[in-house]
């Protein structure tokens, strides 16, 4: 019963994992840029969410009718102001840029918000659970967070499939010349799909506030999850980024349970295993050309 | 419109660079609307390289290009297409991600108003039909030849370009996909087509421009050049 225990939390931490690395996912499928900055990003998004939930006293879930339009204006800016410049033949100047981005946002968060660890207050939600049986309790916030992902991740495809823009998103994926040469403007499709992103890192970021502690330093590690959670699933498949999520997830609760240090190994290892079996992921749909 | 036709495209100058190399001289070309216009040459002449210019795909100078009229050769390739200007371009590119049918409908992307719709190209080429969900790049060389132009006439554009449409394709195919020229001009587009097979350029063109070393070796009409003629500016002996 501890172990099915352990398997069901870590599916819920998958959904995290899986919000982490969604945005991350979507900008390298469709323009092929890897951003170093996700994790960072992530970090910002908690921290505007923790400004506005000091600032106005309303409940974190609340706040994101703002954050998240918010931190999709700062996305569509980004990738409009600096990183549309970037792209090219050359995938170095990407990696740099957002590399620099990093280091940038995390000392702007040092300054503004000092080196404190902080945490969301989510009152009540944080430890209402539902039981089942006498050993197992679903608590209601990871269960939210697991639901989200499935949402976001439902959405996305339905956008990347059912609709003009997802069309675009694609056929500019394929090759963005020709893609000019249907009436596509380039510049702003990539900008749409980095607000995209950032919509959701939005919603990740939330949900990592509340559930754990954060400071400005940590989106690196984040980054790293996410980077872990696309690989393991498979580049440019979102359903595969978030069985990545919920591998990395329930390899985490279980190392967990042997060792108490051994959580983050253990993830660790888990992808390194997938890797050397499956170097292309588990469910991959980006061929290389 | 008087006598002469409208003029929808010209080029003036034009001027072409791939890095320090310059392949196009100097290039003045003409094209009235409702003409078919070939423009041949041999390998290398700067035909495609004529054709990506007016597109937007190489930078040129904004008086450089016209089209009916205004400027255009400062625009990007999205703006210059959402004008009324679309490339069937060499080799298709298709793109493999989209069905048959999304590759189509991403030609209608700019939304312009006109007479194509996917039931019209669909009756132009019915096989688009039967294989709509087919990816594009599985499709035959010949049908993924129909598809690219498809595809270029859902943007409904007052003038349509066309590079190599003969490129790689059995005979038949590619008299079945030069027999729909006519009836894309009838439909008021005006057509250039680049083309190394200078029979099937002589054939459907009203005038055509031969193109030698980035430079116009050679205009008129077809029935007014002699094989000679047309033999010395092609290949330059």
């Amino acid at each position: 019963m501890e172990w099915l225990d352990a398997i069901i939390q870590g599916v819920l931490l998958g959904g995290l994992y899986a919000l982490f690395a969604t945005g991350l996912s979507l900008i390298f499928g469709v323009m092929r840029l890897v951003n170093i900055a996700h994790g960072d990003l992530i970090v910002l998004a908690a921290f505007l969410g923790l400004a506005m939930v000091n600032g106005t006293g309303v409940h974190p879930l609340i706040s994101l009718v703002v954050i998240v339009p918010v931190m999709a204006a700062i996305g569509y800016a980004l990738q409009r102001g600096i990183l549309n410049l970037t792209l090219g033949r050359d995938i170095l100047p990407p990696l740099l840029v957002t590399f620099g981005l990093s280091i940038i946002i995390q000392n702007v968060l040092l300054e503004v918000f000092s080196a404190d660890t902080q945490r969301l207050k989510a009152g009540a939600l944080e430890t209402a659970s539902i039981a089942i049986g006498e050993q197992i309790a679903i608590g209601w916030f990871p269960l939210i967070v697991f639901l989200s992902a499935v949402g976001v991740i439902a959405a996305l495809q339905l956008v990347l499939f059912r609709t003009r823009l997802g069309t675009a998103f694609r056929a500019t994926s394929d090759d963005h010349e020709t893609a000019a040469l249907m009436g596509i403007d380039n510049r702003h499709v990539f900008a749409l799909a980095m607000a995209l992103a950032l919509a959701v890192v939005a919603l990740a970021g939330t949900f990592m506030a509340i559930r754990t502690n954060f400071s400005p330093a940590i989106g690196p590690a984040r980054l790293l999850y996410a980077f872990e959670a696309v690989i393991i699933g498979g580049l440019g498949s979102l359903w595969g980024t978030l069985a990545g999520g919920v591998i990395l997830g329930v390899a985490q609760a279980i190392g967990a349970k042997f060792h108490p240090g051994g959580q983050i190994l253990a993830g660790h290892v888990a992808f390194l295993i997938v890797l050397v079996l499956r170097p292309n992921g588990l469910f991959p749909r980006t061929r290389d050309r | 419109m008087s006598g002469t036709p409208e003029t929808v495209l010209a080029t003036h100058e034009l001027t072409a660079f791939y890095g320090d190399f310059q392949a196009l001289f100097g290039i003045d070309v003409h094209v009235g609307r409702g003409e078919t216009v070939a423009i041949i040459g041999a390998n290398g002449a700067g035909k495609s390289t004529f054709l990506r210019s007016v597109v937007g795909q190489l930078p040129s100078e904004r008086e450089q290009v016209t089209h009916e009229g205004k400027p255009i050769g400062h625009l990007q390739a999205h703006e210059i297409v959402r004008r009324g200007i679309a490339l069937v371009p060499e080799g298709r590119l298709l793109f493999p991600s989209l069905s048959v049918e999304e590759n189509l409908r991403l030609g209608a992307y700019g939304k312009r108003a006109g007479p194509w719709k996917i039931e019209r190209v669909h009756e132009l080429f019915p096989v688009l039909r039967e294989r709509r969900a087919t990816p594009g790049t599985a499709l035959s060389g010949g049908e993924q030849q129909m598809c690219a132009i498809g595809r270029a006439l859902m943007s409904n554009p007052t003038l349509l370009l066309c590079d190599e449409l003969s490129l790689g394709l059995a005979p038949v195919i590619i008299r079945q996909i030069y027999a729909v020229l006519p009836v894309i001009v009838s439909e008021g587009t005006t057509i250039v087509v680049v083309e190394q097979d200078i029979n099937q350029a002589l054939d459907v063109a009203d005038r055509v421009y031969c193109f030698q070393e980035g430079r116009v070796s050679l205009q008129g009409r077809p029935d007014d050049l002699s094989r000679e003629d047309v033999a010395t500016a092609y290949f330059g002996v």
